[in-house]
């Protein structure tokens, strides 16, 4: 039983403590009371945990579910019997019968106290803020009553408002010291950018040298933006940009819609967790005024076929060939772990995958190939793509973004931008009716869907690979063809799979290798890994020799859950939430008539007309290929 | 140079009193302890009744007991040398002067507690000491008392000296250890605490200076001796670091129960109007209550004592203290982050004559909110003195500042 409740917020590194350490009460149960009400809570839980179990309300501000222990809101703080001061049910460990009090008068009088303190030095008003109506510290002033500011209330910014970075703005005006950024930073993602500096009056989060945030190591993965409680910490919205492009008849808008929005986007509208809105979505994407609605799950298929491509290749080249090619081969689709990777292993650039992310190649493809079949100027074509992510703000203003000969895609919404888009427009999406995508990038397969979830790229390519390499059915290894293994919260999975038969070489590859019989008898070593913690053990493991530098394949995720818990994403988050957003987007996958990436018809059709040379081939290195930057810790 | 160190603090002992600065043989103590088994130790020490000196009073045989029943293979004892509170220096002369008694309360502390290492948590400003410290050391470790089988017994015991950064919330003894860890210097929740989950996870004790420096003398003369001293519930002696306006300012050695009216007679103090006890996060004492004791059971100290004579204006004194808490809050939690500011800021209103007395009030209920709801002791105690020199100096603040600001004084002014 392990309680992280002894870590001040500022840990280094994720560290949990025993608070049974020195107990003899493991797995025992504890008779607490509370408010009068008798309970049997088990040995180390918390306060917080057992009130919450128990229906009982304590309210919060410093605590995240997804985070270690903190302490240092202290509007948690309740009457323990016995005890001189009140304690914070976030962090006190039940060992012992314990008699506690959530709301005494001494209780009520401090927490209304704290909150005072805290409004008195958060800057701004409320009808003026992104968070506006999403905002922890508002929602606790409205349970308090709070009707004045008791202890003033400041008037001017003291802050600087970091603008500096694509994805993730900084106005800490409104920073109320909870320090979950620090701890989502350091503890949850391991980055370690943001961190309090300064004490006393002068407290506040800065970065390295107070650097401002496009300058730092920062992987904009956006996840401190999920967990800020108030409006500190929001993304770069470009969405008056869009609205300016939508308006303009001389633009043709397109806009891209990537799967995990979709299954979360009802979260916006007050909706619960756990529902897709694809078709309500289209409606109301063509209702804004965006003239072509695509899926971006058309181009994770075209991923799959590029990088699964790649893969085989590196293999054929490393067992056949006997070359010295960079294994494993590491997925490149997440931008918060590309960037990750170029600051903190730069000398494995050669192991991701040079395919682009599906966002990307979409852009590149628009203003070439679709360009020429609708017969528009890519000139005046504007990309938007809607995503669950902060870091795609980034990866799109990437200077070599750029293969279409323009910009590839313009402007990245987030799924919290998008739903205000939508809300401004006089649209409230769970009503409107389905439709569907647009073509020629509109039936995507569910392949495509599950790159949402973490595991998601790793079974599309094993759906793919499996039937091209064995010419055998997916279903016939797998039951619906669901790679069960690969799924999953667990942090890192490792999965092996032993290729017994071959079969024939498809068409589309018969130029890159002669025939599969160097497969043969291989055993396929597969890895996934989500959120940036996770990944940095894996890459400690390759970097140590470990089991993971014998995988051949291995998908990282920077985000907990992968894209589906983005930065992007509806807040809150919480891995319940999470899970159930993965289960939108698992059982739109089953609904399905296409699931697997090599079957979509529209890919095997841009592959004839287009991409004349085929996966791997001249044009689609110039498209959908890209290359990285060892940044190291010192080129943001 | 070191000589004038050496200088400017041995001349700062006043009076050698009768426990700590009692006569004692180099050596002694951990000879006497390595021939008694732990639970005599933990019977000596809980017959003295000794208590933690840094001002919160925890008895130090309970911490001692639980840490030695604490089931770890690594152990720590932490000496608490980040001497930090405003008027205090005792520390300092204890350590310059007597640094056997505190070298040798360690290793008797990790002898008791079954620990292998010791750190001194020194103070930033105190690295002039630094040199001197370690040299004495090495002679503890070349005359066997100190490293490997210490006189030729199974116990092995280093120690060594880590120097803090000079926040003053590292006195706090989580804060201390997180700062040894190399973080941020900031307190950790309690729950758990540091005798079960200390230094790098391991059970730790962390005492002051002058608790374990009391330590060689019980093991030489015995619990009995040190708890006939002083009072039934504070046994021994104290050193107090006297400052302010008396002719005879410096450390004291004086048995628990001494009177602030005796205390003031000692230092020879004139025209005293208040006594600032237990130093910025003490209580401010009026002339009416100089009769009271220093002592746990009324009035608890780490030893600092300022004086105030009559010239001095309270309302200086208190908004001095306050501006010491509103810089040197670890900012990590919020009561006493944004609390101290509050107090601060009701001071400057009083100074300018510019307040009501219903936000005075409130900030004094905002007070009594800090001392229960701050995450560490200086949070706890911060309020203190804007509570206690409010309260006691009430009509001179209230009322000097109404008069100042009706002929036009210098209210108004900051």
């Amino acid at each position: 039983m392990k309680a992280d409740t002894s870590r001040a917020p500022v840990s280094q590194r994720a560290h949990t403590v025993d608070v049974s350490k020195n107990g003899n009460g493991i797995g025992e149960k504890i008779s607490v009371v509370i408010n009068d009400q008798k309970f049997s809570v088990p040995f180390g839980k918390t306060i917080l945990e057992a009130c919450r179990e128990n229906q009982i309300h304590v309210p919060t501000l410093c605590h995240h579910p997804d985070l270690c222990i903190a302490g240092t809101c202290r509007i948690c703080v309740v009457d323990v019997e016995g005890m001189k001061t009140l304690q914070t049910a976030c962090s006190f460990p039940v060992t012992a019968p314990i008699k506690v009090n959530t709301s005494s008068p001494m209780v009520r009088k401090a927490r209304r106290h704290i909150l005072d303190l805290l409004l008195s030095e958060h800057y701004g008003e409320c009808y003026a803020c992104v968070r506006n109506n999403n905002c922890e510290l508002q929602a606790l002033a409205k349970e308090y009553g709070v009707d004045q500011y008791t202890f003033g209330h400041i008037t001017e910014p003291l802050y600087e408002v970091d603008r500096s970075s694509f994805s993730v703005h900084r106005d800490i005006n409104k920073c109320v010291l909870c320090k979950r950024c620090v701890r989502t930073c350091i503890d949850l993602q391991e980055v370690g950018v943001l961190e309090a500096i300064d004490r006393g009056d002068k407290t506040h989060i800065s970065t390295f040298m107070e650097k401002p945030l496009a300058d730092v190591v920062c992987i904009n993965c956006g996840q401190c933006i999920n967990r800020c409680p108030t409006g500190a910490l929001r993304a770069n919205d470009p969405s008056d940009q869009v609205w300016n492009a939508i308006d303009d008849p001389k633009k043709h808008v397109v806009i891209q819609t990537a799967p995990s929005p979709r299954a979360a986007i009802g979260e916006v509208f007050g909706q619960e967790p756990g529902k897709s809105y694809t078709g309500e979505l289209n409606t109301a994407l063509r209702r804004i005024g965006f003239d072509k609605v695509f899926d971006t799950n058309f181009t994770a298929d075209l991923t799959i076929m590029e990088e699964g491509t790649e893969l085989l290749l590196r293999l054929y080249r490393a067992i056949v060939t006997k070359e010295n090619v960079s294994l494993p081969q590491f997925t490149s689709c997440s931008p918060g772990w590309v960037k990750y990777l170029e600051h903190f292993y730069p000398e494995h650039i050669g192991n991701l995958s040079s395919a682009k992310s599906p966002q990307q190649m979409f852009g590149a493809l628009l203003k070439t190939f679709y360009a020429k079949e609708a017969g528009i100027n890519p000139e005046d074509i504007v990309c938007v793509a809607l995503m669950p992510c902060a870091a795609k703000k980034f990866e799109c203003n990437r200077p070599e973004m750029n293969d279409s000969g323009y910009k590839d895609v313009d402007f990245g919404l987030t799924t919290r931008e998008m739903g205000q888009m939508i809300k401004e427009a006089g649209i409230h999406l769970p009503e409107v009716p389905q439709s569907h995508f647009d073509n020629p990038f509109g039936d995507a397969s569910g392949a495509g869907l599950i790159f949402g979830a973490t595991g998601g790229v790793m079974e599309a390519a094993l759906r793919t690979v499996i039937e091209l390499v064995t010419g055998d059915k997916v279903e016939n290894v797998f039951e619906h063809a669901n790679i069960t293994p690969v799924r999953g919260f667990e942090g890192i999975r490792y999965v092996e799979l032993p290729i017994i038969n071959v079969g024939p070489i498809p068409d589309l590859l018969k130029n890159l290798v002669p025939d599969w019989n160097w497969l043969k008898g291989v055993t396929l070593k597969v890895a996934v890994a989500h959120g940036t913690a996770n990944a940095k053990k894996v890459m400690e493991d390759i970097k140590a020799g470990g089991k993971f530098s014998k995988c051949h394949f291995i998908e990282f995720m920077a985000c907990p859950g992968g894209c589906l818990g983005g930065g992007g994403q509806p807040i809150p988050t919480t891995e319940e939430i999470r899970k159930k957003r993965a289960q939108a987007i698992y059982s739109e996958d089953e609904s399905l008539p296409v699931r697997k990436s090599h079957e979509n018809k529209h890919v095997a059709t841009l592959y004839e007309k287009f991409l004349t040379d085929g996966p791997g081939g001249h044009l689609s290195h110039k498209l959908l290929h890209t290359y990285y930057t060892k940044r190291g810790k010192y080129i943001a | 140079m070191e000589e004038m160190i050496n200088m400017a603090v041995k001349g700062k002992t006043k009076r050698n009193g009768p426990v700590l600065f009692s006569e004692y043989n180099r050596g002694e103590g951990i000879k006497t302890a390595l021939d008694l088994s732990r639970d005599d130790i933990l019977f000596e020490i809980k017959e003295s009744g000794l208590k933690g000196r840094g001002g919160a009073g925890f008895p130090t045989a309970t911490k001692w007991m639980l840490v030695a029943a604490a089931k770890s293979d690594k152990k720590y004892i932490v000496c608490n040398a980040d001497e930090g509170e405003p008027g205090t220096f005792k520390d300092r002369v204890l350590l310059m002067e007597y640094p056997e008694l505190v070298f040798e309360g360690m290793v008797i502390a990790g002898y008791t507690c079954g620990a292998s290492e010791g750190i001194v948590y020194l103070r930033g400003e105190y690295e002039y000491m630094l040199s001197s410290l370690e040299d004495y050391l090495y002679v503890m470790k070349k005359d066997k008392l100190l490293g490997e089988n210490i006189l030729v017994s199974k116990f092995c015991f280093d120690i060594k000296i880590k120097l803090g950064s000079g926040a003053y919330v590292c006195g706090e003894e989580t804060a201390l250890i997180e700062s040894l860890e190399g973080q941020r210097g900031e307190p950790r929740n309690r729950p758990p605490y540091p005798v079960n989950t200390g230094f790098m996870g391991s059970p730790t004790t962390v005492n002051n200076v002058e608790t374990l420096a009391a330590v060689p003398h019980i093991i030489m003369k015995g619990g009995s001796w040190f708890k006939n001293r002083g009072t039934n519930k504070s046994t021994g002696s104290k050193l107090f670091s006297v400052s302010g306006d008396c002719k005879k300012p410096g450390v004291y050695e004086l048995l628990w129960g001494t009177s602030i009216n005796e205390l003031l007679k000692i230092v020879e103090a004139e025209n005293v109007k208040a006594v600032q006890v237990g130093g910025a996060s003490g209580v401010c004492i009026p002339k009416s209550q100089f009769d009271r004791k220093l002592g746990y059971e009324d009035l608890a100290t780490g030893g600092s004592v300022i004086v105030f004579n009559e010239d001095r204006n309270m309302l200086e004194v208190l908004k001095n203290f306050m501006e010491f808490f509103v810089e040197e809050s670890c900012g990590q939690c919020t009561p006493c982050r944004i609390g101290n500011i509050k107090l601060l800021e009701g001071v400057k209103m009083i100074e300018r004559g510019d307040y009501t007395f219903r936000y005075i009030n409130n900030l004094k209920e905002l007070g009594k909110t800090m001392q229960v709801a701050s995450k560490c002791g200086l949070g706890q105690s911060s309020p203190n003195p804007f509570l206690t020199i409010l309260e006691n100096f009430k009509d001179e603040i209230f009322n000097t500042n109404l008069l100042e600001r009706q002929v036009g004084g210098n209210g108004g002014k900051e």
